[in-house]
């Protein structure tokens, strides 16, 4: 049926033909790139307003902007074949460098997160979030689907040793996402829903010891914090009682842009990085919420619709779990802000400030492009 | 490897993924619903409860602190006052490198490692977001410095604020006292609410004393502010009241005459004015920088204040009990006078030596330790006032008991605190058989009388306490407890009277004649003060005696340490005719009074003379007569 639709098109008219040949040939999915440019542009608004209207943050935040999309549109013109055959490769670099990190790494606020090349600053795990899929993605593609067991279990080493490592540094978001984006291929793989059931029951069962031998001292405390902030209304408790304080004021309409008191008052804490969201609640009110979510969901779908459509395991695995990780970070970031999750560094998409995560993001988003443009390539 | 791709089946496998991947859309849609639910349930249903509470976030009430009352002298010289001071302060929340920063401001400007380490404990105990001052009481240079390398030091500001200043330095210091910063004690027993934007208290002087006054009360305003509290606007405001302005009866010309005629001597000077009990004068040397203590005082100045063996700290004047020795002796005449013990006329012998009937103990005049003589064969009561005769006190003494001597000193303030405005008041110590029961468990000797009948003794009095004494005496038994303060905003205070002593006429006369023959007299203990004088003064020197000496030993002042000598007190009221000052001095080791009695007279002069008091509310026929008297001498 598609290759029907692709074979139509160039007796459509030449004028379409000849800009379907343009995507084509750069390799670029033009309703994602609309999206993803509303998204940023909305994003930069409502940042510039969480950073005290300083120019100066905007700057740099569209500074990483441009990187970024310039970094997207460069994987985008990638062959998936080829970054099928650099997948394990670039599995086992982001390994190696996961373990340099505790033992040559900088730190910063009681954490070993950053490599330092030539005075350049970048975190190993951040590169592993589409690392892993993409290894995951590897894995499977060679082997006959639904996975085996020992399949299964050669997988979940791969996903396993990545996310300790990680969770070690310590941060809890990232290596949540890490694991998030590698099992998400192993679930879209088409792991039996006996094994989901049983790993989710297990994980239960495991709540205790993960409480008492696991989790860090603080990690409790910001989960006991979700569950009654008033307790420590000015340590862990603050922030939240903040962050709910400014989306509730915000209303339906919102206090306007740059009007928000609690983020322009500097009561919102991380109000420009993970507490973004509530600058824009605030501001912009449930309207502006909404508009968020729909174009979030947008994305997804569109993500979603790429993987159904990719020619090979591996397209289809990478895409749809690149495209849930990115639900993830969404979900995880308006949750823990609105209090219905624990706090953990997670930023909101494309929209919080952080060079690193937003060329991450972009360059996940050029895969996927890469992934939806492959099909036509080999059409032609 | 190729058993497995054999096995590979593309359909199945695309159908499981749409089938998982729908599964995944409908957990994020559900998921999304679970968002948007939370949202809506914050941003709609709850909206007013976070609205309230967002409103009340950002309006703070905040205290304003009044402005303290300032101090003047009678003539309206400024004693204390409040300056803009600026303090260079750190809100460590903003400071990337503490360490750092400091070592920067090091660099710029003069800061110890006493205040470092004040500023470390201080920002250990404070949050982040606060304003923490590691300098107070910057100079123009320090500020300018700071302000120009404010761009390398984020976080580092320079606060205003308004701080108390004693722009006569030591001149007031005993006098004022000085605020300092409010410690838990005092924490405990202010008003709160009063002092909420209060730092300072004062601590000592009378600057405590009348704190409730000079404090005022407190302001408020509703300000916006961010969360660290920097307010950005004032949204509503209510001024605080400033406290009162005092003005004292002190004399800031003769205070300083009075604190330099001290000079390097430990001493005391009190002057008072008969008429209604204000203080003219209270010097107490040496004296220290009270400018020092505002804000707080470094422990290195502190210590070298506390330490130096010329006690700085102390109030002589208030607080130094002394044997007011001979200075006492009008005082006992009246008395012998007013019980009938003796008369004018009546004499007694003197040997230069006193013994009690039936004890071998002999009582030296303090002329029989220079020249082994008495004052004459006979002496009688104006002569041993005139040339302050031992031997002729310890006869009245003896004859009157020390019940008496008691009872008739005590109305004129002797054991007792004066009740002067101002904290810190030693009340000296009259002995009497019972107070020697009861504090010394012991019966009371005959030798003891003798003792405390020159002054001597048990008998303890501060030099506030002897200038009042000298206030009844000039007054002729008409007296107040001394007042600082002279007027409150547009009151007059008026000082407590006392009791009246109740003394003959002619008895006060007799006694005040020989005071005044103390001076002008040819005789005269203090005579050396009379040339030249535009106006008579009655007074009295004395020597307290501070080593035991030996019955056998003989006193030599060369060979008494400084320290040990005697010290000289001397207490005088002038004109004799219209009182309008009186002075007691202490001057400690200073020998002897009339070696002490030219400060005096200085003192005199600048309040008679510098500052016109002889021809205010004086007839003419005063000033003739005066003139006339001194023209005779």
């Amino acid at each position: 049926m598609s290759q029907d639709f692709v074979r139509q098109m160039p007796d459509r008219s030449s004028d379409l033909a000849r800009r379907t040949g343009f995507w084509q040939r750069v390799h670029i999915d033009p309703l994602l790139l609309m999206l993803l440019l509303t998204l940023t542009a909305f994003g930069l608004l409502v940042l510039y307003g969480a950073a005290g209207q300083s120019s100066g943050t905007m700057i740099r935040q569209g500074r990483f902007l441009i990187i970024g999309y310039i970094g997207m549109l460069v994987v985008a013109q990638l062959d998936v074949e080829r970054i099928k055959r650099l997948a394990p490769l670039a599995y086992l670099v982001g390994i190696a460098l996961l373990i340099a990190v505790p033992l040559v790494g900088v730190g910063a606020k009681g954490a070993q997160r950053w490599l330092s090349l030539g005075g350049f600053r970048f975190q190993p795990s951040e590169l592993m979030k589409l690392v892993v899929p993409m290894a995951v993605a590897w894995y499977f593609a060679g082997r006959a689907l639904p996975p085996r067991l020992k399949h299964i279990v050669a997988s979940l080493i791969m996903i396993a040793v990545p996310t300790l490592l990680i969770a070690r540094q310590p941060d809890l978001g990232t290596s949540i996402l890490i694991a998030a984006s590698g099992l998400f291929a192993l679930f879209l793989a088409g792991i039996g829903w006996r094994f989901i059931f049983g790993a989710a029951g297990l994980l239960l069962v495991s709540a205790y010891p993960m409480w008492q031998f696991v989790l860090r001292d603080y990690q409790k405390t910001r989960i006991l914090t979700l569950l009654n902030p008033e307790s420590d209304k000015l340590g862990a408790g603050w922030n939240i009682i903040q962050s709910k304080t400014a989306i509730g004021s915000g209303g339906w309409d919102g206090k306007g842009w740059l009007n928000g008191t609690q983020s322009q008052l500097n009561f919102l804490p991380e109000s420009h990085t993970d507490f973004i969201i509530a600058v824009l609640a605030e501001e912009w009110g449930l309207r502006g919420v909404i508009a968020l979510m729909l174009i979030y969901l947008a994305i997804i779908i569109r993500g979603l619709w790429i993987g159904m459509n990719a020619q090979h395991s591996f397209g289809r695995l990478l895409a749809g779990s690149i495209t849930l990780t990115f639900f993830v970070y969404v979900f995880v970031n308006m949750g823990m802000v609105s209090g219905l999750l624990p706090v953990v560094g997670v930023p909101l998409p494309l929209v919080s400030q952080g060079g690193t995560s937003l060329v991450t993001l972009l360059a996940g988003f050029g895969l996927l492009m890469a992934i939806s443009t492959e099909k036509r390539m080999m059409e032609q | 490897m190729a058993e497995q791709v054999a096995l590979k089946d593309p359909y199945t496998e695309k159908r499981i993924y749409g089938a998982r991947t729908i599964f995944a859309a409908l957990v994020v849609f559900a998921l999304l619903s679970l968002l948007m639910a939370r949202y809506f349930s914050l941003q709609i249903t709850q909206h007013e409860t976070y609205r309230t509470q967002s409103d009340r976030n950002r309006v703070q009430l905040q205290p304003v602190p009044p402005k303290r009352g300032l101090i003047y002298d009678r003539n309206g010289v400024l004693l204390a006052e409040n300056r803009a001071s600026y303090s260079l302060t750190i809100i460590k929340e903003q400071v990337e490198d503490l360490d750092q920063t400091i070592g920067l401001l090091q660099d710029l400007i003069n800061i110890d490692d006493d205040h470092i380490k004040k500023y470390r404990r201080l920002v250990s105990r404070s949050r982040p977001y606060s304003s923490v001052p590691l300098k107070l009481k910057l100079s123009p240079e320090e500020i300018a410095i700071i302000s120009v390398n404010r761009y390398r030091l984020p976080g580092v500001d320079v606060d205003a604020q308004l701080a108390r200043h004693y722009p006569q330095g030591e001149l007031f210091a005993h006098v004022l006292g000085y605020v300092g910063r409010i410690n838990e004690a005092e924490q405990l027993q202010i008003d709160e609410v009063n002092y909420s934007g209060t730092n300072e208290i004062g601590k000592i002087g009378l600057e405590k004393y009348y704190e409730d006054i000079l404090h005022g009360k407190v302001g408020y305003q509703n300000v916006e502010t961010n969360a660290r509290g920097r307010v950005l606007r004032v949204l509503e405001r209510t001024n605080p009241e400033p406290g009162a302005d005092l003005t004292l009866h002190l004399d800031a010309h003769v205070q300083k005459v009075a604190h330099e005629a001290l000079g390097d001597e430990r001493g005391a000077v009190v002057a008072i004015d008969p008429r209604t009990g204000g203080i003219i004068a209270m010097a107490s040397t040496p004296s220290f920088d009270a400018n020092l203590f505002v804000g707080g005082i470094s422990t290195k100045d502190y210590s070298r204040l506390r330490d130096s063996i010329d006690l700085p700290l102390f109030n002589r004047a208030l607080q130094g009990q002394y044997p007011p020795a001979s200075t006492v002796k009008p005082h006992y005449g009246l008395a012998g006078l007013h019980y009938g013990v003796i008369t004018p006329q009546s004499k007694v012998r003197d040997p230069g030596w006193y013994k009690l009937p039936n004890d071998d103990r002999m009582y030296r005049d303090w002329t029989w330790q220079k020249k082994k003589r008495g004052h004459g064969t006979f002496v009688d009561l104006e002569q041993s006032i005139v040339e302050s005769c031992d031997t002729y006190f310890y006869d009245l003494a003896y004859n009157m008991g020390i019940d008496r001597m008691h009872d008739f000193m005590a109305p004129f303030g002797f054991g007792s605190k004066t009740g002067v405005d101002n904290t810190n008041e030693r009340s000296g110590l009259l002995p009497s058989k019972d107070w020697k029961r009861i504090y010394k468990r012991s019966t009371w000797y005959h030798g003891e009388t003798l003792s405390v009948g020159i002054g001597q003794g048990y008998l303890l009095a501060t030099p506030m306490q002897l200038a009042a004494s000298m206030v009844a005496m000039a007054n002729r038994g008409k007296h107040f407890a001394p007042r600082f303060l002279k007027r409150l905003g547009d009151e007059e205070i008026t000082a407590p009277e006392l009791p009246m002593i109740e003394v003959e006429a002619e008895h006060w006369e007799a006694v005040t004649h020989a005071m005044e023959e103390v001076v002008h007299g040819r005789k005269g203990t203090a005579n050396r003060i009379n040339r030249g004088l535009k106006y008579r003064i009655a007074g009295k020197t004395g020597s307290a005696q501070i080593i035991g000496i030996g019955q056998d030993e003989v006193y030599d002042e060369e060979q008494v340490a400084k320290r040990k000598k005697d010290h000289g007190l001397f207490v005088a009221f002038a004109p004799v005719k219209d009182p309008k000052i009186v002075v007691a001095i202490i001057v400690e080791n200073g020998v002897h009074g009339s070696w002490v009695s030219p400060i005096a007279r200085k003192v005199f002069d600048a309040y008679l003379l510098d500052q016109g008091m002889l021809e205010e509310n004086t007839d003419a026929g005063l000033i003739a007569q005066a003139a006339a008297e001194s023209a005779t001498e």
